[in-house]
């Protein structure tokens, strides 16, 4: 049982100095094995996080009503009274023209641009909280309002964010088709770094066989290796993508306050990470096994 | 100890290395196969160390039947034997600490014990001061001694050995037979497959000979 585990223990050790000793290679592959991962598992997180923004959206519908351009204050006047009266609607905010200027002017970095145009492109604007959130009552309320006189046009964010859970169940497949892919590209890339170890390590097999290694003792570390190699390029891969959410947030932090809304990135959550660990592992023991059976065989020993 | 009974061994190609061979080794002894260089020594070490497999008879190794050990058992048969090989394969991206170490990672000993004995053996051939060196700084007779000193670590019953003066000049081959018959007076078994006729006076062995493949005393 001790020397069992001794063995395990010995075949890990061997496995590490050998990635140790050959830093270049360890390092290139590893860096492949990381960027190979992280695409797959950054479009997960792209597509974990727009899909809890849709399902925000769909759950909290608010109808944007634009006014026309060139509308008086009249306009507004009339149009906010007749908003508050209308039994469908919950609350109404107004959004003045210069308002939304100067919000884009002081938060993002387009300051020169807005002061080089003539007029104010933007029109006045209520956002609109109904009492109700089924579908079709919002899909009639909004084409009551766009008849409206001075109503240029009217928004229904709920209705893209359902089109866009439609949309977003396709790119859930893509994603899957695309972490196959790379899986495939991961089990490729170790299977050929074993197959190098055996060419390279050849005589020290071939000796090992002579003096009573059995099979097991021989392709302990080169699983090992697969596994550990992979397990490497799994945390590569969740850094890269924790890094990179990372900057898109610093950026997003002045766009969410452009919205008025916190627009935020999630990570990949813990479970998440460790499952990309475990698969990457998982590929990696499983390339050199395949490569192990492919080519200790061939090796044609005693 | 070891048995051979009426062992024929061909090669594919239908060279027959071994004909009708018939021999015992007891436990303790010190035996050399001799004969001219194609006689067919190295073969009945292969033979005794399941590198090789028998076109007919049976060999047996501390009662077990070589010609029928199943793959997996093989590993357990060759711990039994020190090997000494006629082209030493020392591993020569390790030094010497390293390559006396392998066969007690192959059978799984723990490494400060482990450390303990490669020293140990390092000191019994007399390269204790060059563990680090690497093999490709060692003389002939040094790489010789290393190639024992990594035979002997696990402390093996039976030592098998071809050819191990093969080319050191006389003083070294001196060495090395002193080192054998250390071995062997502690109880070791040494079966040494050689054309060296000094080394067969100087060690006064008891001797089967081959000739082309057949016993000839
Ligand atoms: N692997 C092999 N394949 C074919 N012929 C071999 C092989 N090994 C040895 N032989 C032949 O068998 C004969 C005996 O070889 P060997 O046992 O190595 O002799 P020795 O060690 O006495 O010089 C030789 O004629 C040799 O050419
Ligand atoms: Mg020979």
């Amino acid at each position: 049982m001790i020397t069992w585990l001794w063995s395990h223990v010995n075949a890990l050790l061997t496995t590490l100095a050998r990635l140790v000793r050959t830093p270049v290679a360890t390092l290139l592959n590893v860096g492949v094995l990381g960027i190979a991962l992280a695409l797959p598992a950054g479009l997960y997180v792209g597509l974990a996080n727009i899909q809890g923004y849709a399902r925000s959206l769909a759950a909290n519908p608010q109808l944007s009503v634009f006014l026309a351009l060139d509308a008086g204050d009249a306009d507004v006047a009339g149009t906010e009274t007749r908003l508050r009266g209308h039994p469908g609607v919950a609350s109404v905010r107004y959004v003045p023209r210069d308002e939304a200027l100067t919000q884009i002017k002081s938060r993002t970095g387009l300051a020169d641009v807005v002061d080089s145009l003539k007029e104010n492109p933007l029109p006045d604007a209520f956002v609109v909280q109904p009492r109700d959130a089924t579908p079709q009552v919002l899909e009639q309320l909004r084409d009551e309002l766009r008849g409206w006189p001075g109503v240029a046009h009217v928004q229904l964010d709920a209705v893209w964010a359902r089109r866009l859970e439609a949309g977003l169940k396709l790119a859930r497949l893509a994603v899957w088709l695309l972490a196959t892919l790379f899986a495939f590209a991961l089990v490729a890339v170790t299977f050929n770094t074993i197959r190098l170890q055996i060419l390279t390590r050849r005589e020290e097999i071939e000796v090992a066989k002579l003096i009573g290694a059995t099979d097991p003792f021989i392709r302990r570390p080169l699983l090992y290796f697969g596994a550990v190699q992979g397990l490497a390029g799994g945390l590569t891969a969740w850094a890269i993508v924790a890094i990179s959410l990372y900057w898109l947030n610093g950026g997003l932090a002045d766009l969410s306050q452009l919205y008025g809304t916190r627009l935020e990135l999630q990570q990949l959550s813990a479970r998440d990470g460790l499952s990309l660990l475990l698969f990457s592992a998982v590929l990696g023991w499983f390339g050199a096994w395949l490569s192990v059976n492919q080519h200790l065989a061939r090796l044609d020993l005693r | 100890m070891i048995s051979f009974s009426k062992v024929w061994k061909r090669y594919p190609g239908g060279l027959e290395a071994l004909r009708n061979v018939t021999f015992t080794i007891a436990a303790g002894e010190m035996v050399f196969i001799t004969g001219h260089s194609g006689a067919g020594k190295s073969t009945v070490l292969k033979l005794t160390a399941a590198i090789e497999r028998p076109s007919g008879g049976s060999i047996i190794v501390n009662g077990q039947n070589v010609g029928a050990l199943r793959p997996g058992a093989v590993p357990y048969l060759r711990r039994n034997f020190g090997l000494i090989f006629q082209d030493h394969k020392l591993l020569f991206d390790r030094n010497a600490f390293e390559n006396v170490m392998l066969p007690l990672q192959v059978n799984g000993f723990e490494r400060r014990e482990a450390a303990r004995r490669v020293r140990a053996a390092l000191d019994k051939v007399g390269l204790l001061a060059k563990e680090k060196a690497f093999p490709i700084t060692l003389s002939g007779g040094e790489q010789q001694r290393l190639a024992i000193a990594r035979a002997i670590v696990h402390r093996p019953a039976i030592l098998l050995a071809d050819e191990p003066t093969g080319n050191l000049d006389a003083g070294y081959a001196a060495d090395i037979g002193e080192l054998f018959r250390s071995f062997n007076q502690v109880g070791v078994t040494v079966v040494i497959a050689t054309h060296d006729e000094a080394l067969a006076a100087r060690l006064q062995p008891r001797v089967v000979a081959l000739k082309a493949g057949v016993i000839v005393t």
